[in-house]
């Protein structure tokens, strides 16, 4: 984010190491008698700098893997792989280290603190990671100015429009300066023009270096990202996103 | 994340649930201040009873007619009890070294008089070695002397506090005072010769008139016994300081059986010792029942407490699950909500000592009804209290806290 002249020029990442990796991920959620499998064995990578689309019916178990990519979940079988690292062989503490400063999760319902302020909200994610107060508080107005909220600083959820809530969302997502932000439909509660203000966000964002996976019910937005995935019952499938009857 | 900001969270956390932070506070306020208060309530009855007890004199023996042989209170008594002051005489005539004084008086309930002014006491008829028995030192005036003794004379010395209500702003010493008998149906004038120094605690003292029994006996042909001795419904055997008292008690004993002509006692005998081990169990009793009242409320408190933390931190679940999803560990949870406990039970137990101390302090000196209440401030039952009261803040924060993060982030935030 922080491009001050005199800085050396971010170092362009070579290496083939994929930022994220799921090999054969499977989620069963159980419910008494009834087994759901969420996931079936799927594979995937996401590589530094893509702009990733999961698009796919009600259901069909894109929230469940945005969860499982961003370690807020635990899968029944297979693996997710920080580059090279097994997300499951790591302890809470390093799970929690890579939530904080690697993966930056929006979710599709925000999850805000309501007794926060906004800029509250965002100051958790640098407290956590041992901002110091002076500059935490700097730092959480640049952000929220970068996403278009440096007039809603202190307001709190309730007094936000939904686009707000989704920027505040973002803005602590981005905070630590995650490698990859994961969003659940971060235009899913909005109107469309809202909607497209979201995604031009995330394109510039993404236009910077920004990696960023999204899932999305929106046709038109999914066709704006670099790499589309399709799920269906669990399973995935990648399509070109140039291709009009890839989405039929 | 800095315990300055865990703190300022907290806070946070506490002003945000305002109510339940309030009545988190009152649980703990009135568990806290009450063990403390009712714990020095208890332990002061008990000091106030033991210092009374001391009060009396030390290393003293009582003797009085036994239950058998007085079937009645007061002067009634008179003519049932067996002791007489030639008794009296006896056991200080045995020449034993453990015995240093001996003192035989009879008391009753009087109304003293003096001018306008009236006053309930306790006429203690006595003799002149009473004050030394009895520990009793002299404000004004002076003691009965053996010459009153001798000649029977009317004269009275006066507890503190019947000089004070009899004679306000003014020397009693020389004055007329007249004490009534039997209702009222006897009245004797006495000359005032001396105030005893007003005793501590709620000592009967204060409250009795000191007269010759010589003076009463030479009026009153019923004291004497048709053996012509005097009866006295009290002998007081002060013993030698360090003596044995138990063996003083059985030669003592051992002699009134044997001028009884008796191989049951008809009368009994006490050391000073005796009547504190009787009262102080009473007081002890008194004092575990109000600590186990405090400790009730404590534990009512404590439950309180521990109710509203388990529902916070239930209810706040999603809120763990917000924070651990954005990257707080186990461990930074776990600490906000420990500093969120330790805040409030801190605080309950600051206000509750305080309250505790403050009450404690206001009761002692107090008289209730006519008990004089004493409190004495137990360094241990604060300590108690607070250490109770703290563990179970942050047990019950602790607790739910840590078991929101043991699963994974979204079991958390599904809590709704
Ligand atoms: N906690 C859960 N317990 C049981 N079943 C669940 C749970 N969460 C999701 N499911 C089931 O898993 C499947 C996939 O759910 P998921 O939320 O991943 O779908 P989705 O693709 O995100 O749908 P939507 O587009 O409606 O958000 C669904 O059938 C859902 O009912
Ligand atoms: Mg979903």
């Amino acid at each position: 984010m922080s491009d001050a002249p005199g800085e050396a020029p971010p170092i362009e990442r070579t290496d083939c190491v994929p930022l994220l990796s799921v090999r054969n991920l499977e989620r069963i959620y159980r419910l008494g008698e009834q087994t759901i499998h969420a996931l079936r064995p799927l594979n995937l990578d996401i590589h530094q700098g893509d702009f990733i689309a999961i698009a796919g019916p009600s259901g069909s178990g894109k929230s469940t893997l945005l969860q499982l990519l961003g370690l807020v979940d635990s899968p029944t079988a297979g693996e997710v792989r920080v580059r090279s690292r097994v997300a499951q062989d790591l302890g809470q503490e390093q799970r929690a280290a890579l939530r904080l400063r690697t993966l930056g999760f929006v979710f599709q319902a925000f999850n805000l603190l309501q007794m926060l302020t906004a800029r509250q909200n965002v100051e958790i994610a640098l407290a956590l990671a041992g901002f110091p107060r002076r500059k935490r508080r700097a730092r959480a107005e640049e952000l929220l100015s970068a996403v278009g909220l440096a007039e809603r600083l202190e307001h709190r959820p309730l007094q936000l429009s939904g686009g707000e809530r989704q920027r505040v969302a973002i803005a602590r997502a981005l905070a630590n300066e995650p490698d990859v932000i994961l969003a659940d439909e971060p235009t899913g509660n909005l109107d469309s023009q809202t909607g497209r203000e979201i995604v031009n966000l995330l394109e510039d964002l993404n236009r910077a270096g920004q990696t960023i996976v999204m899932v999305t019910h929106n046709l038109e937005i999914a066709r704006r990202a670099g790499r589309l995935f399709l799920m269906r019952d669990g399973r995935i499938d990648e399509v070109d996103p140039g291709d009009p009857r890839s989405l039929d | 994340m800095s315990v300055f900001d865990s703190l300022r969270i907290a806070v946070r956390a506490i002003v945000a649930n305002r109510l339940r932070s309030l009545l988190t506070l009152l649980g703990l306020v009135i568990g806290v201040s009450s063990v403390i208060a009712l714990i020095a309530v208890g332990q002061g009855t008990q000091k106030g009873v033991s210092d009374q007890i001391r009060g009396l004199g030390t290393d003293l023996i009582f003797i009085e007619p036994s239950a058998a042989a007085t079937t009645q209170q007061g002067a009634g008594a008179l003519t049932t009890t067996t002791l007489t002051q030639a008794d009296a005489l006896a056991i200080a005539a045995n020449g034993n070294p453990a015995i240093q004084a001996v003192s035989a008086h009879i008391t009753g309930e009087t109304q003293a008089i003096a001018g306008a002014n009236n006053v309930g006491a306790e006429s203690v008829f006595t003799s002149s070695n009473y004050a030394e028995v009895r520990d009793l030192e002299i404000a004004l005036g002076s003691f009965i002397a053996p010459s009153h003794d001798d000649a029977g004379s009317l004269v009275a010395v006066l507890g503190s506090r019947v000089a004070e209500t009899l004679y306000p702003g003014i020397d009693p010493i020389g004055q007329e005072i007249r004490l009534s008998f039997l209702a009222g149906r006897v009245v004797f004038a006495f000359t005032v010769i001396g105030v005893v120094r007003e005793v501590g605690g709620a000592a009967d003292a204060n409250d009795q008139v000191f007269v010759p029994i010589t003076g009463l006996a030479n009026r009153f042909r019923f004291l004497y016994t048709p053996t012509g001795d005097l009866r006295v419904t009290q002998i007081d055997v002060q013993t030698t300081p360090g003596a044995d008292t138990e063996e003083v008690k059985q030669q003592v004993s051992d002699l009134l059986l044997f001028r009884h002509n008796r191989s049951d006692p008809d009368f009994t005998i006490e050391s000073q010792d005796d009547l504190l081990d009787a009262a102080s169990e009473v007081a002890n009793t008194l004092s575990i029942l109000l600590g186990v009242i405090g400790g009730i409320s404590l534990l009512v408190g404590g439950i309180g407490v521990m109710n509203i933390m388990l529902v916070s931190v239930t209810e706040r679940t999603r809120e763990i699950g917000i924070r651990r999803a954005v990257g707080a560990t186990a461990g930074d949870i776990v600490n906000q909500f420990v500093t969120e406990a330790l805040a409030l039970s801190v605080l309950g137990g600051i206000i509750g000592i305080v309250i505790g101390v403050v009450a404690s302090l206001l009761v002692d000196g107090q008289t209730v009804g006519d008990q004089e209440m004493t409190t004495v401030i137990q360094a241990w039952s604060i300590a108690a209290a607070f250490g109770v009261s703290a563990g179970v803040g942050l047990i019950s924060g602790i607790y739910p806290a840590w078991r929101a993060t043991v699963v994974d982030p979204i079991a958390a935030l599904r809590n709704e």
